[in-house]
């Protein structure tokens, strides 16, 4: 009896989560087999096509350059060599350009959140008579293809109008660019569009001003998109190449990707890999632990991207 | 902070004289108007500066002769008229446009089989969706020089290796301009295969079960399932993510820059890369490099008008 309700309970879950192989079908001695063989196709194509150049990356960088040349397959024949960490340290700066690199990240994630959030609550919220043109503003920018912008943003950064500031070698020139981020300020207005009005308004009769509002009801509720959008934006910023590559020519400055493919062709086989491992810790380490979050994330609002 | 004041006070005004404060000044500011105005603050300011201006600066900046030394001067359509000479246009359009082409024909439907496949699976489909995942968290400088290292032309290099098992090769990978554009593509479709199972995967679940059903009642196999309900079920996400799969490769420009360099003898030169090469490449012609990048952009916009006219009878 007691074993009789979970199993017709997880009955009920496979029916509702049916895709197109069926519960009978799975049961049968051919849709057993088939589910079987199904598993080992996608897990062995996911082990060599994702898993394996991973685990060779790492195995190479503690690996002789002359190893991983001659034999890229072989598990350490003339034995494990940590020096090659050592050398990534002290030649490529990875030291260094991390904390560049998380600088970058820390900064265009407070930068993007504040502007996203601030406008999600003018737009979805408090809906002045120009929100619909800051809308439509952040709409075309949605529909830019990011090659338009690429010259005459660069020539922004070299003097900001109406203050007439070079930013170039500056983190402000990545921060503030990449605040200006649609994709994000539209996922936090859709956020707020489904928030109950009611609690806004109940708020205003109770006399709390736009900033009270904002500060006591609307930040709290944001939890849920805050930390999907700290998710999208600190991986987009680890990731980001040309544009640092651009604004921040000063080699002290380099990100990662900047410094990486800077020394690619300088440095030994065994150093650059070295350097490429321990470059992507951080972006690792944070997948392993946020992965529901950002997998689901990324399924659900990949598609509005670009 | 902001003393605004609230709707409470805002009737209350209103019933003492009605028509007159709902256009002052001072109506506006009771009703919020100055907080409203501080929390666009920071959107007006980021995007003014660094998307709104720039994007109106894009088309002057294409018609004049700017290089940050002299005045910028307005040439009209010398600029259109020196990118449409260069004769490492139409190497750079053909390039491109064989990488997109290669991109769509195998890379695009990996990932709906794969996210098809997981979706049937039971009790590791989380498991397989991070090990899909995985490529995609790496930054692109590091996927590109990590398969530099597995396409190394010597017959010991690691994919060498593994060809050769059958009996295949040592293949020259970027190092000729046959190869080195679809090894791009192979490093493309695998790092960006990840982020379009997930997407995939997020709308199969929608998918109701009740039309599998019906359609197992009527006696259909398990591939015509899939054929008959699974794609038709996807045709939206699947017609927006060949849009965004085309827009983006067309701008494809951090993978052939660190793999190849545009090389070699230009084989993998792409359009973004000219604009690049133009801008930043010495010569400081941001010119030249706007008219290009303006041309780029207005073909992506006819492309995408055209695409979404020709496929709405499909969505529909």
């Amino acid at each position: 009896m007691s074993k009789n309700t979970p199993a017709t309970k997880k009955q009920e879950d496979a029916t509702q989560d049916r895709g197109i192989v069926s519960e009978s079908e799975r049961r049968t001695p051919v849709g057993r087999a088939g589910m079987s063989v199904l598993n080992i196709i996608i897990f062995a194509f996911l082990a060599l096509g994702s898993l394996f150049p991973l685990i060779w990356l790492t195995k190479a960088a503690i690996s002789t350059s002359n190893d991983t040349l001659r034999d890229p397959l072989a598990w350490w024949p003339s034995g494990i060599q940590w020096d090659n960490i050592a050398r990534a340290w002290k030649l490529i700066d990875i030291g260094g350009a991390t904390l560049n690199t998380v600088w970058i990240a820390l900064g265009t994630w407070f930068f993007t959140v504040v502007v996203a959030l601030t406008a999600g609550y003018v737009i979805s919220v408090l809906r002045p008579k120009y929100a619909k043109l800051l809308m439509a503003g952040v709409m075309l920018m949605l529909f830019t293809p990011g090659v338009v912008l690429l010259v005459p943003l660069y020539l922004t950064v070299l003097s900001v109008p109406g203050l007439q500031v070079n930013l170039l070698n500056t983190f402000w020139a990545v921060w503030l660019p990449s605040a200006a981020n649609a994709f994000i300020v539209l996922l936090v207005k859709s956020f707020f569009d489904g928030l109950p009005r009611e609690l806004f308004e109940a708020a205003r009769v109770d006399g709390a001003n736009t900033f009270q509002v904002f500060w006591s009801i609307v930040l709290p509720m944001s939890r849920p998109v805050i930390a999907v959008v700290s998710l999208l934006t600190i991986m987009g910023a680890w990731k980001e190449f040309l544009w640092p590559l651009l604004v921040l020519p000063s080699p002290k400055l380099f990100p990662l990707s900047v410094v990486l493919a800077d020394v690619a062709e300088r440095v030994d086989t065994g150093t650059l890999i070295a350097g490429m491992t321990l470059s992507i810790i951080v972006p690792l380490v944070a997948f392993i632990v946020f992965h529901k979050q950002l997998i689901r994330s990324a399924g659900h609002m990949g598609g509005v991207k670009g | 902070m902001a003393t605004v004041e609230t709707p409470r006070s805002r009737l209350s005004v209103q019933t003492v004289h009605p028509p007159r404060s709902k256009r002052s000044v001072r109506g506006w500011v009771r009703r919020g108007g100055i907080g409203a105005l501080l929390f666009s603050l920071p959107l007006i300011i980021v995007f003014g500066l660094f998307a709104w201006w720039p994007l109106l600066r894009s088309l002057p900046l294409s018609v004049q002769k700017t290089n940050l030394v002299t005045e910028p001067t307005f040439v009209w359509f010398d600029n259109f008229a020196r990118v449409l000479a260069d004769p490492l246009l139409g190497t750079a359009i053909l390039n491109t446009t064989w990488y997109v082409v290669l991109g769509v024909v195998f890379g695009f439907p990996l990932p709906i089989l794969l996210a098809a496949s997981i979706r049937e699976l039971r009790r590791l489909r989380g498991l397989a969706s991070v090990l899909v995942y995985l490529p995609v968290i790496l930054p692109p400088v590091v996927s590109v020089l990590l398969w530099k290292q597995l396409y190394n032309p010597e017959p010991t290099g690691l994919l060498n290796t593994v060809v050769g098992w059958f009996g295949i090769g040592p293949l020259p990978w970027l190092q000729s301009a046959e190869t080195a554009m679809p090894s791009l593509v192979i490093h493309a479709i695998w790092s960006g295969c990840g982020g379009a199972v997930v997407i995939y995967l997020a709308a199969l679940v929608a998918v109701p079960g009740e039309l599998y059903e019906a359609a197992e009642l009527d006696g259909a196999g398990v591939f015509r399932r899939a054929w008959h309900i699974t794609i038709p079920q996807l045709r939206r996400v699947i017609l927006l993510m060949l849009l965004l799969q085309v827009i983006g490769t067309f701008q494809v420009f951090t993978e052939p820059f660190v793999m190849t360099g545009g090389g070699p003898n230009n084989s993998t030169l792409t359009v973004l890369m000219l604009v690049f090469r133009y801008a930043f490449g010495g010569a400081s012609d941001f010119g030249k490099a706007s008219a290009l990048s303006l041309l780029l952009a207005l073909f992506l916009a006819l492309l995408s008008f055209v695409y979404v006219r020709l496929s709405r009878r499909w969505a529909e």
